[in-house]
């Protein structure tokens, strides 16, 4: 056997990496990405690359309208990402927010066609709150009784609940149909805007931000300095040293679900009042899926989520541009928010762990030759 | 004439990140020898056993085979040179038998013939003088025997160098010294043998020489015929330290647990602890031994409120007031009657602390809910944490770093620290010196001597007989979940426990028990 063979290369885990490195790392995986996604483009289409990244610029924030959806979206995403967050702190695998958020929408609706015109705005706007979070209550609640009472698995309980959730929007839209035979809801109360957001500070869309940030500060306060909060990070941690700290576990699973889904919930009513005006099997759009991606990304930190749902909804509508403006489609831009994704997920590893290569020319040991 | 070198390793080096594991480290074995590898945890030893069974690769360094460079960059090379290990937490298949077992794994033809691995098995074994049944299945062994199928399989590939990590740590002292004379068996038969261990007396019944690794680096190889405790342990641990355990009699001890007839049953319906009987004292540190799964856990666990129990109560007599029943209490419910019951689990990351917690949030998990505020209060936790570090020396990078990061015996300075600080009446520990290193097993013996002049009653669940016999008042020992025998620690033997501990039937009472 030949002595000098040695493996390629050795990966060490590290310490603890300075924030300065940590921060140059990621900045440098933001820039390979970009750099990357520049070839794919230019392989793959022949166009400049620099076109199309101004391209995304334009249909992200190239217009006071423009800049103002994304905002209103990233802030929707955001607050699901703040719900579930506690649930997954919890190590409780809470898929099913997209459910939540839909019966929120749906109470919200319910009361917004029901109510409209029917009481003072003030009652009208508590009731849709309340609604919105009681439904978004319960449909966090049910899966959260079965894993406390029979430790049945949440994953597949929350994801199935979201099915049932767009079961009961299809069956109500029989009802609320407008017009006749449309199949869908339409803008409710579009002429008198009963249970519409009012403006804020001259913004359309100001009372949603106002209330998602507000959340995002709370949110951050109750998961590091509350009690609750301390409990639910011993539960995640380990369920044998939360019942060993007298902490009854099954009552933590069902406070922090019904946490969860009230806020899920709640977004359910910004999304119907504050933003589309309807309802559909669509409300939710799969944001309740993105909003798991937002929350790990940002490893569970309330502020680092306003980044993260900003990105993410920045590259989505920058999509919609390039899809519209070169003839891609909207494929292509997921190719690229993929790219960008796993640079920034795989400089982890690196941030983790060091790699060295292989030496060339091993040092001579002393008393190496043995006579 | 001087035995042939069968392994040499020369200048070896091995880093973590920061962290050196081995620095030049120096190390020979020769042909029917034994040597052993002796250090404090955390000095390297597994580590460097580990770079000669392939698992680590090292930095820098040579390593010899009969005085011919090697590398070594798998367990599979390491198996084809002839080497070896039998590691702490065994590899085997337990619904095989012994004999699928040692086959698992082997190149050979399409058809395996059992009957020609038994019938070599069994040479094997009549060669050095092992008993085993190479038809039963793994599940039904005890931990012995398991071992016993781990040196064979290993010897069954042919191997010349055996390396062993800490093989009497789950041993009863009978089964330690058929192990040993097993050992010497292979000596003879010129094997080279390495075990790795940090009990001192097995060191001197068995070894030929004994390397010490102290911090990563090699302090020294000296003959065992020359070597004492002290001088070893002096070498071990680079300064002179007294090995004496302190054991101040009782004063006025008064009843503070009665345990009776306690009984659990775990989810595959096998009883694990039955009709475990007997009091705790203040004043008295109460011995528990045993081998390993004899039901120490549940018995600590049932008085702590974290597992249900089938029959028999528990009942705590407070300094001042009635007695407290709390049989089928949970933890959380104990404690809010105000009983100063302390736990030192045996999981101790799992379960006594919160692994990516820092020291201060570590504290809280007794007390946070002291208090109306809807927030905690964290300033009392950062004190107490503080004062820990400082009292029990706890080498940290701070009160704010997570305790995972922090080495095993800082871990069991930070629980038992935060257990005692709430002046307990009954405190509970089990395997309290595990993974530690003799100068912090020497200041967790003082805290609970300590606890028990303040009139605690203190219950210990140990492993080494050698310190229970030396720190207890009384040993209560445990057999397959009954309660086998009280003895009084001050007169009892080693040779008398071990019995106990392989006791099935009836129970031996002696001196003033119950």
């Amino acid at each position: 056997m030949n002595t000098a063979r040695e493996p390629l290369f050795h990966i060490v885990k590290r310490d603890g990496v300075p924030f300065p490195k940590a921060l140059a790392i990621r900045a440098a995986a933001v820039l390979l990405s970009l750099v990357a996604c520049a070839g794919v483009i230019f392989a793959l289409t022949g166009m400049n690359p620099l076109e199309v990244y101004s391209a995304y610029l334009s249909g992200a924030v190239g217009t006071n309208r423009r800049l103002w959806m994304t905002i209103r979206d990233s802030a929707t995403l955001l607050l699901i990402a703040l719900a579930i967050t506690p649930a997954f702190k919890m190590r409780f695998w809470n898929i099913g927010a997209e459910g939540q958020v839909l019966v929120g929408g749906l109470a919200t609706a319910a009361v917004m066609i029901y109510g409209g015109g029917a009481m003072p705005t003030w009652l009208l706007f508590t009731l849709m709150a309340t609604c919105s979070m009681l439904a978004g209550m319960v449909w966090g609640l049910i899966p959260a009784a079965f894993k406390a009472r029979y430790n049945t698995n949440e994953t597949l309980f929350t994801l199935m609940l979201n099915y049932v959730g767009m079961q009961l929007v299809t069956f109500s839209i029989v009802f609320w149909e407008n017009p006749a035979g449309s199949n869908t809801v339409g803008v409710i109360h579009q002429a008198t805007e009963y249970g519409w957001f009012p403006d804020l500070f001259g913004q359309k869309y100001g009372l949603n931000v106002l209330i998602v940030l507000s959340i995002t500060v709370l949110m951050f306060v109750y998961l590091r300095y509350s009690k609750h909060g301390y409990e639910i990070a011993v539960v995640g941690e380990s369920e044998n040293t939360a019942r060993y700290a007298g902490i009854n576990v099954s009552k933590i699973i069902l406070r922090t679900m019904a946490l969860s889904g009230a806020l899920c919930g709640l977004t359910g009513f910004i999304i119907v009042s504050g933003c589309s005006h309807t309802i559909s099997t669509s409300t939710a759009g799969g944001r309740g899926f993105t909003a798991i991606i937002v929350s790990w990304l940002s490893k569970f930190n309330p502020f680092t989520m306003i980044l993260v749902s900003f990105f993410l909804v920045f590259m989505e509508k920058g999509a919609i541009q390039i899809a519209s403006q070169f003839n891609l489609n909207e494929n292509a831009s997921d190719v690229l928010t993929g790219i960008i994704l796993f640079f920034i997920l795989g400089c982890e590893f690196f941030i983790n762990y060091e790699v060295s290569l292989r030496r060339h020319g091993r040092k001579e040991i002393k008393g190496w030759a043995r006579s | 004439m001087e035995k042939k070198i069968a392994v040499e390793m020369r200048g070896v080096t091995k880093r973590f990140g920061s962290v050196i594991a081995n620095e030049n480290v120096c190390l020979d074995v020769r042909r029917g020898e034994i040597l052993s590898v002796l250090g404090e945890n955390g000095s390297g030893k597994t580590t460097l056993m580990n770079m000669l069974s392939g698992i680590y690769f090292p930095d820098e360094g040579q390593i010899f085979i009969e005085d011919r460079p090697v590398t070594i960059r798998s367990p599979r090379d390491a198996f084809e040179l002839g080497i070896g290990m039998i590691h702490q937490h065994f590899k085997l298949v337990d619904v095989f038998t012994a004999a699928e077992n040692i086959a698992l794994g082997l190149p050979g033809p399409m058809r395996l013939s059992l009957n020609e691995v038994r019938r070599k098995i069994m040479d094997l074994a009549n060669k050095y003088g092992f008993e085993i049944d190479v038809n039963q299945k793994v599940y039904d062994m005890s931990v012995s025997q398991k071992q016993t199928v781990e040196i064979l399989k290993v010897l069954y590939r042919g191997a010349k160098i055996l390396i062993l990590d800490e093989p009497t740590a789950v041993l009863t002292p009978q089964e330690t010294e058929r192990l040993f004379r097993i050992l010497r068996n292979m000596r003879e038969d010129g094997k080279a043998i390495v075990i790795i261990t940090h009990k001192l007396a097995e060191v001197l019944a068995l070894s030929d020489r004994v390397s010490v690794l102290r911090k990563g680096h090699s302090v020294g190889t000296v003959q065992t015929a020359g070597a004492t405790v002290q001088s070893l342990t002096e070498l071990m641990v680079g300064k002179r330290v007294t090995l004496d355990i302190e054991r101040p009699d009782p004063v006025r001890p008064e009843r503070r647990l009665d345990v009776k007839d306690l009984t659990c049953v775990n989810a595959e319906g096998i009883t694990t602890l039955d009709h475990a009987a007997f009091t705790a004292r203040s004043g008295e540190i109460l011995g528990i031994a045993g081998v390993a799964g004899s039901g120490q856990k549940e018995l600590l666990e049932a008085i702590a409120g974290l597992q249900p129990t089938t029959e028999g109560s528990v009942t705590f007599y407070p300094k001042q007031g009635d007695p407290v029943d709390t049989t089928h209490m949970n933890a959380g419910a104990i404690d809010k009657l105000g009983i100063r019951l302390a736990f030192v689990p045996e999981d101790r990351l799992g379960m006594g602390l919160v692994g990516s917690m820092d020291i201060t949030e570590n504290m809280m998990l007794r007390t946070y809910r002291e208090g109306h505020s809807f927030l905690t209060d964290k300033r009392g936790p950062r004190k107490l944490a503080e004062r820990i570090v400082q009292q029990l020396e706890v080498v940290t990078s701070g009160v704010s770093s997570p305790v995972r990061r922090m080495s095993g015996g800082n871990v069991q300075k930070v629980l038992v620290g935060r257990e005692i600080a709430s002046a307990p009446s009954v405190l509970m520990v089990a395997y309290p010196v595990r993974g530690l290193d003799i100068n912090s097993s020497y200041t967790i013996y003082h805290l609970l001597n300590e606890q028990k002049v303040k009139g605690s009653a203190v219950i210990c669940v140990g492993e080494d007989l050698d310190v229970l016999l030396a720190l207890c008042d009384r040993i209560m020992v445990l057999c397959a979940g009954k309660v086998t025998g009280i003895v009084d620690a001050r007169t009892a033997t080693k040779e008398e426990i071990g019995l106990l501990m392989t006791h099935t039937e009836g129970v031996i009472e002696e001196g003033e028990a119950g």
